[in-house]
């Protein structure tokens, strides 16, 4: 398999064709499966999802994928989790009842809060293009997926419930919604989730996919 | 419920809606009267440049005939436009669903189906997410404060209030509404503001106001007043009577947030 193969787990949730056809744009060579070995043997690895976080792990689970992600992420293979994707990253989340997460960036996915601090209503799901901002004391930006976005670059989000990891230094971007942070990039090493859709955010997210097929 | 965030406003999106008939780009006014305007992905990738948040297809005879003819359609639009794509007309099943979401599309809008079968809400939402099923509505005016569902693209009336439907369908699991005013579209005489606020004040989901636009200020009422949190545009921009920028430059200048886009 060549080196620069990336692969998208197929299991048979999300918008998977967007995401190969983003990932073609930036000129890489996209394997679309569900078998373990292909997986074990990426370049790097894309974990997509839309939907339910219990559902999703069920059909990982079903599949033998769950020890094939945490795998992948002890191989230090590049790991990018788009969406729900990301949720699924962390150790567990309150969607319909605690579920257990892969556990690899230590944290949990919890509802976006309806109302703001000053009483104002926010409406959810969160759908909507929003700025990426820096979380403070963070360098990630400069090196990592993120380089070459500007200040203002938006992208696309579209969920209902966030990704809060346990320490900020996990959170390298948020956004605002109303007056509510939500993560928007966390990493760990070489395990990276987005909460918004790069393959979804037009010439901002075809940025962020191509830094991540060169990294 | 009041109240709504200040910060909504920093969420507009602007839609660019193509409502299909076989293979062309058509538009109606009031869901009548179909004029062929072109090839739509012609027209779908002119608007993705010029900076659309986001797409709807609406085939909008595939109620009468039971099918969607747009998969191809789709399946083409994806391998040069990136933003999300909301797909609509005559999906009937969740596998109806499943298959127009694998040819590339991020959400389905469903009105008529979901009339019939109310609980296809709630599969489509519990398999594929809330955010993933839009409830359509067409709304035809009865009074001031009254609207009535229509189906099958503005032909059948169904008794039932758009407000009371809007609430059964956010129950069900509906993560989006799609407002199209039957009264309005295709008129250019701007949107139904009041039931864009009558929904809306009574909807937890994002609201996206369809139908009657007519210049880029229009938007402002729609929004301030009637508190949408997305416009879906046709005729405004299909004939070239305005443009994405200019409208965001619009929605910018009264104070709206709307993402930054510079044409490359």
């Amino acid at each position: 398999m060549p080196l620069n193969e990336i692969v998208i787990i197929d299991y048979g949730v999300g918008n998977l064709l967007s995401v190969k056809r983003g990932l073609e744009h930036c000129g890489a060579k996209v394997l679309v499966t569900s078998k373990p070995e292909e997986i074990l043997n990426a370049a790097k690895v894309i974990l997509p999802g839309v939907g339910a976080f219990k559902k999703a792990m069920k059909a990982l689970d079903n599949l033998g994928l769950v020890k094939v992600i945490q795998e992948v992420a002890n191989r230090k293979i590049n790991l990018l989790g788009i969406c729900l994707g990301m949720q699924l990253l962390l150790d567990e989340s309150d969607e319909f009842g605690l579920t257990k997460g892969l556990g690899l960036i230590p944290g949990r996915v919890v509802a976006i809060p309806t109302k703001n601090d000053d009483g104002m209503i926010n409406k959810i799901p969160h759908i909507g293009w929003s700025k990426l901002i820096n979380s403070e004391g963070i360098s990630y930006w400069n090196e990592g997926i993120l380089k070459t976005l500007g200040r203002s670059d938006s992208s696309y989000f579209i969920h209902s419930y966030m990704a809060l990891t346990n320490n900020n230094k996990y959170t390298i971007a948020y956004c605002l919604y109303g007056s509510k942070k939500i993560p928007a990039v966390i990493q760990r090493d070489r395990i990276i989730g987005c909460q918004f859709h790069p393959e979804k955010s037009g010439e901002v997210g075809l940025k962020i996919l191509r830094d991540f097929c060169e990294s | 419920m009041t109240n709504l965030s200040s910060e909504l406003v920093n969420n507009l999106r602007l839609i660019a809606r193509l409502d299909i008939k076989g293979e062309n780009l058509i538009k109606s006014i009031q869901l009548e009267g179909l004029r062929v305007i072109g090839p739509p992905n012609e027209y779908a990738l002119k608007y993705y440049l010029q900076g659309a948040d986001e797409l709807i297809y609406m085939d909008c005879v595939a109620s009468l005939y039971g099918r969607n003819h747009l998969s191809d359609i789709i399946s083409t639009a994806t391998k040069n436009i990136f933003v999300p794509i909301t797909v609509g007309g005559g999906i009937r099943s969740v596998d109806d669903a499943f298959k127009i979401l694998r040819a590339g599309a991020d959400k389905v809008a469903i009105n008529t189906a979901a009339v019939a079968n109310p609980q296809l809400i709630e599969d489509i939402s519990r398999q594929f997410g809330s955010q993933c099923m839009v409830l359509s509505v067409e709304a035809k005016k009865i009074n001031d404060n009254k609207w009535e569902v229509y189906t099958d693209n503005g032909r059948e009336k169904t008794g039932m209030d758009v407000v009371d439907w809007v609430k059964k369908g956010i129950d069900l699991g509906a993560g989006e509404i799609l407002l199209t005013s039957v009264d309005k579209e295709g008129t250019r005489k701007g949107f139904d503001t009041s039931l864009i606020k009558s929904v809306s004040e009574q909807s937890m989901v994002p609201v996206i106001a369809s139908g009657g636009m007519g210049s880029p200020d229009d938007i402002l009422e729609a929004v301030n007043e009637g508190g949408a949190s997305a416009v879906a545009m046709a005729d405004i921009l299909h004939y070239g009577r305005s443009d994405i920028k200019e409208i965001r430059d619009t929605a910018k200048k009264a104070g709206f947030g709307v993402r930054e886009y510079a044409i490359e």
